[in-house]
């Protein structure tokens, strides 16, 4: 990769076409929003579909007799114990047991997976899992050839069954499934980044135009670019790598040592374990609603009285909340819990606040039944 | 009469009272507004001090005083419809009202006509 490049995805004329405004995302020129604006596109999302093109992301196989096994060591979560069907969230951890990457692995078959990653880290994650993988299993980054789309809010599947779909075939939460679209062989899971009712959808990426059109043909479907999918994400408590993860916290400051069952597995061995169980850990994410309207911004400084003690690593005004929230590190130590007030920094003004619990937005279709 | 300022603010001068706001441009620029950080009624301004705050979903941008003189009313309805900005940038998204300023102040300001050039320059 060139440092300087900036890539495109199939669907950039699309997005012109459509009043997009364009930004660098990840060394990516993506919409950050379409004509009628971040709130606009959110309220969207959260009341109808919206449709995102989300092909800058990177998408791995990993094949042969032995990747289970081999997959199993390489990311934090376990990998041993996931059914065929199953997508899963999972981390890449360095030596020091930080996070390199957040990403799910698709189990596709006995042997075979699909990994989806963050379009940042796609080449730094490529080189950790391919120099950790024993001889005899293949891997292929097949990103450029895989286009992906992902169609989130509550009509989701109501415009899959309009396109065809048989809903009966669509997939339950966190599990994948093969479908045709418009006559297009996709790999389709429900997941999502948005809190509501959605799929992801991977296909050829020389259909990304065609899948494209073809979607938003439909009524309640919109284009709805990144800002307004990370209004969305921040409502629900997601994680955003660079933010709320990155290679200076572990996955257990980030919260989650319920999904890593380390201690379930006592005999379970994976990079970075060593590292993340030596230290009770050095911070706590925590989730703060703000007094208003007013944000504080990723950097804000986190104070307890005068003592700073934490940062914060999300914030913004959430549409759907009709005030400012955030997310931020704080210090382990600190004491700091769920109902206790705090202030964060905005430029000159301080702005108070409460640490609360997620998710901020709590009317979310993620899992409705179908 | 109607000025702009290079930082994208509009003036319109009544009398000896200036209104001051954010021009159509800018508030395209910023996107949803979604909170604003007003002067103070009484406070006293120098060119270039900063006047508030304009948050948008993604950003926050001071405003900068494009005159000096004293702030005699501001536009408290932006405080629960931050979004007035986006609605009607150079009418009900009015910021504040400044008194008791130099009007040598508005030499170097543009006139509309400037202004639309200036912004075809800078796209």
């Amino acid at each position: 990769m060139v440092a300087d490049q900036v890539f495109n995805t199939p669907l950039r004329a699309c997005h012109e076409s459509l009043g997009a405004k364009m930004v660098p995302f990840a060394g990516w020129n993506m919409p950050v929003n379409y004509k009628e604006g971040i709130i606009a596109e959110h309220n969207h999302c959260r009341n109808h579909v919206a449709l995102f093109d989300i092909c800058h992301m990177g998408e791995f196989k990993v094949q042969g007799t032995g990747a289970l096994e081999a997959l199993d060591r390489i990311f934090a979560r376990p990998v041993f114990n996931q059914p065929i069907g199953v997508c899963r969230y999972n981390f890449l951890l360095n030596d020091n047991g930080k996070v390199m990457d957040d990403l799910i692995v698709y189990r596709l078959d006995e042997e075979d997976f699909f990994i989806v990653v963050n379009a940042g880290t796609r080449y730094t994650d490529a080189e950790r899992i391919k120099s950790q993988l024993p001889e005899g299993i293949t891997f292929k980054d097949v990103s450029d050839q895989t286009a992906k789309l992902d169609l989130q809010g509550p009509e989701a599947a109501d415009v899959l069954a309009a396109a065809n779909v048989n809903i009966a075939e669509l997939p339950r939460y966190f599990r994948w499934g093969n479908i045709e679209i418009n006559g297009i062989p996709v790999l389709i899971s429900r997941t999502g980044y948005t809190g509501e009712l959605g799929f992801e959808l991977y296909f050829d990426s020389s259909k990304a135009v065609d899948m494209w059109e073809f979607l938003l043909s439909f009524e309640q479907v919109k284009p709805v670019g990144l800002g307004a999918r990370d209004t969305l994400r921040l409502e629900v408590g997601y994680a955003l790598y660079g933010h709320e993860l990155d290679d200076q916290h572990t996955p257990l400051d980030a919260g989650y040592a319920p999904m890593l069952k380390i201690e379930d597995n006592p005999d379970r061995n994976f990079t970075g374990k060593a590292a993340l169980v030596a230290t009770e850990p050095e911070w706590k994410l925590v989730a703060i609603a703000l007094d208003g309207r007013r944000a504080a911004r990723a950097g804000a400084e986190i104070l307890k009285g005068e003592e700073v003690v934490g940062v914060v690593t999300s914030g913004a005004f959430g549409p759907s909340v009709g005030a400012a929230i955030a997310m931020g590190y704080v210090k382990a130590d600190s004491g700091i819990d769920i109902g206790d007030d705090i202030e964060l920094t905005a430029g000159r003004a301080t702005i108070s606040g409460a640490v609360t619990e997620l998710p901020f937005y709590k009317d979310s279709s993620v899992r409705k039944k179908l | 009469m109607k000025y702009y300022s290079e930082d994208h603010e509009w003036i319109v001068v009544d009398g000896d009272v200036a209104t001051i706001g954010v021009s159509e441009y800018a508030a395209n620029e910023l996107g949803d507004i979604t909170y604003v950080e007003l002067p103070a009624e009484g406070d006293d301004v120098t060119v270039g001090d900063t006047l508030g705050v304009v948050e948008s979903v993604k950003a926050a941008s001071d405003i900068y005083s494009p005159l000096s003189g004293a702030i005699k009313a501001i536009n408290g309805a932006l405080e629960d419809e931050p979004n007035l900005i986006n609605e009607s940038p150079e009418d009900k998204g009015w910021i504040c009202k400044i008194s008791n300023f130099d009007s040598s102040e508005l030499n170097g300001m543009m006139n509309e006509d400037a202004y639309q050039d200036f912004l075809k320059e800078i796209s």
